[in-house]
């Protein structure tokens, strides 16, 4: 008999839960202006290192420092700050609204503004986001209106699923932004089809998949990345890193024993990690991979690092699982604050500007938020016909469906 | 039928039907495992890739649920993908895919993204398989809101059907009986194996003609039972209705989602009597939604209690083949059983 121990299983556990001090001493970031800029075209090998560091732009000064420095111009930056302004009022507003009934459910985006509004404006309308449920900047940014973004939350007479969608489920094929489903992971492959498609019909339009660090220990995720690889599909493989999924940290993905980013380098794939909290990192970074698939060098996967600062949703209340002031020490800081010193530090920004933009944003939402109460909210109102349910189950409804609208008396 | 005609077994009405469809619409794109350069295990796909291209016709990686969801992507996109699952007992990695993807697609989207897309699969057993080869998964697609699911039995049904799946804007289930796949078979395994060219439904046209999904087919007309059946058991059925002298009237039903109720109803107020044959196991499975249907529509015009023969409630077993398979005698018993009351 050799001489063994019983063997152990091992449960992953974070850096602190509640009652305990919020610690990311372990957590390694890079300087802003650190990582290399690569060509578009160069190779996954040559590239290797990136997915171990972080790239980021705007420092602690508000500077934009370094390779990944693109030179936005001061009115692309405020529509940047805008947009990330308006998702984070937007969701406050909706927040509240689903505390008072209007709607059964939202999910907020709070600390992760920077991922969606900035990878947004480095895409062309046309080119097709494969969502999660945390990616309502991409809708933001590319101008879809408000108001039917909240027609969708209080499934309303004006709701564009009719109905038939849970609140924020948003689907819009004219913005780019397609369907979410429940199904967490399902939509990576898709992306990774849709680029296929636009491959195989010889169009210059790409694809984004959008996918969480939680959900990337679904099946799917390593489905796409095999198909994304194996027929270079002109697609980003975006991964939001925002340390958890719901209560689980993301050691249970198997973060922090490696980088998500990391993933990648089994797959051929060329990966790197963003700084998620840095709108021009963010930008840059997507521009550089957009560019990278429009040309016909494949497949690129973004790590973006963030945290998730607010709770997973409405059902949830993360002081159970987690230290209640780690958003504030965690060391990325906060996107809309972020830019805003740059603005200010390039002297295209003010307090009292922001002070302003601040006032005229939250009308607007408010003005958005009037407008869409008047289709109704879930609680009250107008709502979509019972009959609407029937409808596009199939693209013309068969007998069988025919009977039942009928027996529901619909 | 008009035209000329070929006589061609399963295969070749269904890669036939793919080459039609790839000549009409270049947005029809072929791929699963080993369907490009090798032309697939069933050589179904052979030719195909030569002719069109590999942007056409191409190999996969060994992953359903990936083959699925690019096909899903691809046909949200536009194009029109018809992928094959190397054997319905595969299809499983793929499920969450077509059941919360493709299936809903059009539906929660407000039919903004659709899935025209075909997903054909060898199906069926009597080919000792055993359990992974052999399996009848059908029920676990009709109960999808959403999917069309399709089961031909012959060379002619299985090239209009196939060319009506892919031409369908909606996602269609393709269920192909490999045991059909090379001749008809009535469950008499002892005896030598008959080739398409010896049936008239071997005989197909060239050009393109379809047959309407949700239709079914009357394979034998009848007045003193109604036998619901499809796939290999449109075979066992028109054996056992000849051995056991019944006059048997055999609806194929070809469709599984929509089913042709119209057609059901009709015959079964006409015999009064109704037995239902499927290979796939009894709990639950298809059969249990086609007894209920005739219950509800024809009750007043029954004689006799719908009985089912089925494959056991077991997994699918190699050494036991036959004792497993619903041959025409397990379905003949039924037979006599039914004229009893």
């Amino acid at each position: 008999m050799p001489d063994s121990k019983p063997l152990k299983l091992r449960i992953p556990e974070p850096g602190c839960r509640p009652g305990d001090q919020p610690d990311f001493s372990d957590f390694v970031i890079p300087r802003a202006g650190e990582a290399r800029r690569p060509d578009v075209d160069a190779p996954a090998a040559d590239i290797r290192d990136m997915a171990f560091s972080i790239v980021r732009v705007i420092n602690k000064k508000g500077e934009a420092v370094g390779p990944w420095a693109d030179a936005l111009d001061a009115d692309a930056l405020r529509d940047g700050l805008r947009h990330m302004m308006t998702l984070r009022i937007f969701d406050e507003r909706m927040l509240t609204a689903q505390r008072q009934g209007k709607t059964s459910f939202y999910m907020q985006h709070l600390g992760e503004e920077a991922v969606s509004c900035a990878f947004r404006m480095a895409l062309e309308d046309g080119d097709m986001n494969f969502p999660t449920y945390r990616q309502a900047g991409l809708l933001i940014a590319g101008d879809y209106p408000l108001v039917d973004m909240m027609n969708q939350i209080y499934s309303n007479s004006k709701d564009p699923l009719k109905g038939r969608q849970l609140p924020i489920m948003y689907s819009s094929k004219e913005h780019g932004f397609f369907t979410i489903s429940g199904n967490l992971g399902t939509q990576y492959i898709q992306a990774v089809g849709w680029a296929m498609a636009s491959a195989i019909a010889g169009d210059t339009r790409i694809a984004s998949a959008w996918i969480g660090d939680g959900a990337t220990a679904e099946s799917d995720f390593y489905s796409a990345m095999v198909f994304a690889s194996t027929y270079n599909a002109p697609v980003i493989l975006n991964i939001v890193n925002n340390q958890w999924a719901i209560s689980t940290f993301q050691g249970f993905a198997r973060g922090n024993a490696v980088t998500f980013a990391e993933r990648g380098h089994g797959f051929g794939i060329p990966s790197l990690r963003v700084d998620g909290n840095d709108y021009l990192a963010v930008h840059a970074v997507a521009k550089w991979a957009a560019e990278r698939a429009r040309s016909g060098h494949g497949p690129t996967l973004i790590e973006h690092v963030t945290y998730r600062a607010g709770g997973h949703s409405t059902s949830d209340d993360p002081s159970a699982y987690r230290a209640k002031d780690e958003v504030s020490a965690w060391p990325l800081g906060d996107p809309i604050d972020r830019l805003k010193r740059h603005l200010i530090a390039i002297g295209e920004w003010s307090e009292e500007r922001h002070t302003q933009a601040q006032a005229e944003i939250a009308d607007t939402v408010r003005k958005a938020q009037k407008e869409a109460e008047k289709n109704g909210t879930l609680g009250s109102g107008s709502h979509p016909s019972p009959s609407a349910m029937f409808d596009d189950v199939y693209a013309e409804m068969p007998p069988h469906l025919r009977a039942q609208r009928q027996a529901g008396g619909h | 039928m008009s035209g000329s005609t070929t006589r061609m077994t399963m295969i070749e009405a269904i890669r036939t039907a793919h080459d039609l469809a790839m000549e009409r619409d270049d947005k029809v794109v072929v791929f699963g495992e080993d369907v490009g350069y090798f032309g697939g295990v069933f050589r179904c796909t052979a030719g195909l890739q030569k002719k069109y291209g590999s942007h056409r016709c191409f190999d996969a990686p060994i992953n359903e649920s990936g083959i699925v969801g690019a096909a899903i992507g691809m046909s949200t996109y536009g194009l029109k993908p018809v992928v094959e699952i190397q054997f319905a007992d595969y299809v499983y990695p793929a499920y969450d895919q077509i059941v919360s993807e493709a299936a809903r697609m059009r539906h929660r989207s407000g039919g903004q993204f659709t899935c025209p897309m075909v997903i054909r699969m060898p199906t069926g057993g009597g080919i000792f398989g055993g359990q992974t080869h052999s399996q009848s998964p059908e029920a676990l697609f009709t109960h999808v809101s959403g999917l069309k699911v399709v089961v031909p039995s012959s060379p002619y049904d299985a090239k209009g059907l196939l060319l009506s799946a892919i031409d369908d804007p909606d996602p269609v289930i393709f269920l192909e009986p490999k045991r059909l796949y090379n001749g008809p078979f009535d469950g008499h395994h002892d005896r030598p194996v008959t080739p398409w060219k010896n049936h008239p439904l071997g005989e197909v046209p060239d050009g393109y003609e379809t047959i309407p999904l949700g239709k079914a087919a009357i394979r034998r007309e009848g007045s003193e039972v109604t036998i619901l059946a499809y796939g290999t058991m449109v075979y066992v059925a028109e054996a056992a209705a000849k051995e056991t002298g019944i006059d048997a009237e055999i609806i194929d039903l070809r469709t599984l989602l929509p089913l042709d109720i119209e057609a059901i109803t009709e015959s079964v107020k006409k015999t009064g009597r109704c037995v239902v044959i499927h290979e796939a196991t009894r709990t639950s499975g298809f059969g249990a939604e086609l007894s209920a249907t005739v219950q509800e529509a024809c009750f007043y015009h029954l004689e006799a209690p719908v009985l089912r023969v089925t494959g056991w409630d077991t997994p699918y077993p190699h050494a036991q083949e036959w004792a497993y398979f619903p041959g025409p005698d397990r379905v003949g018993r039924a037979l006599r059983e039914v004229m009893e009351d």
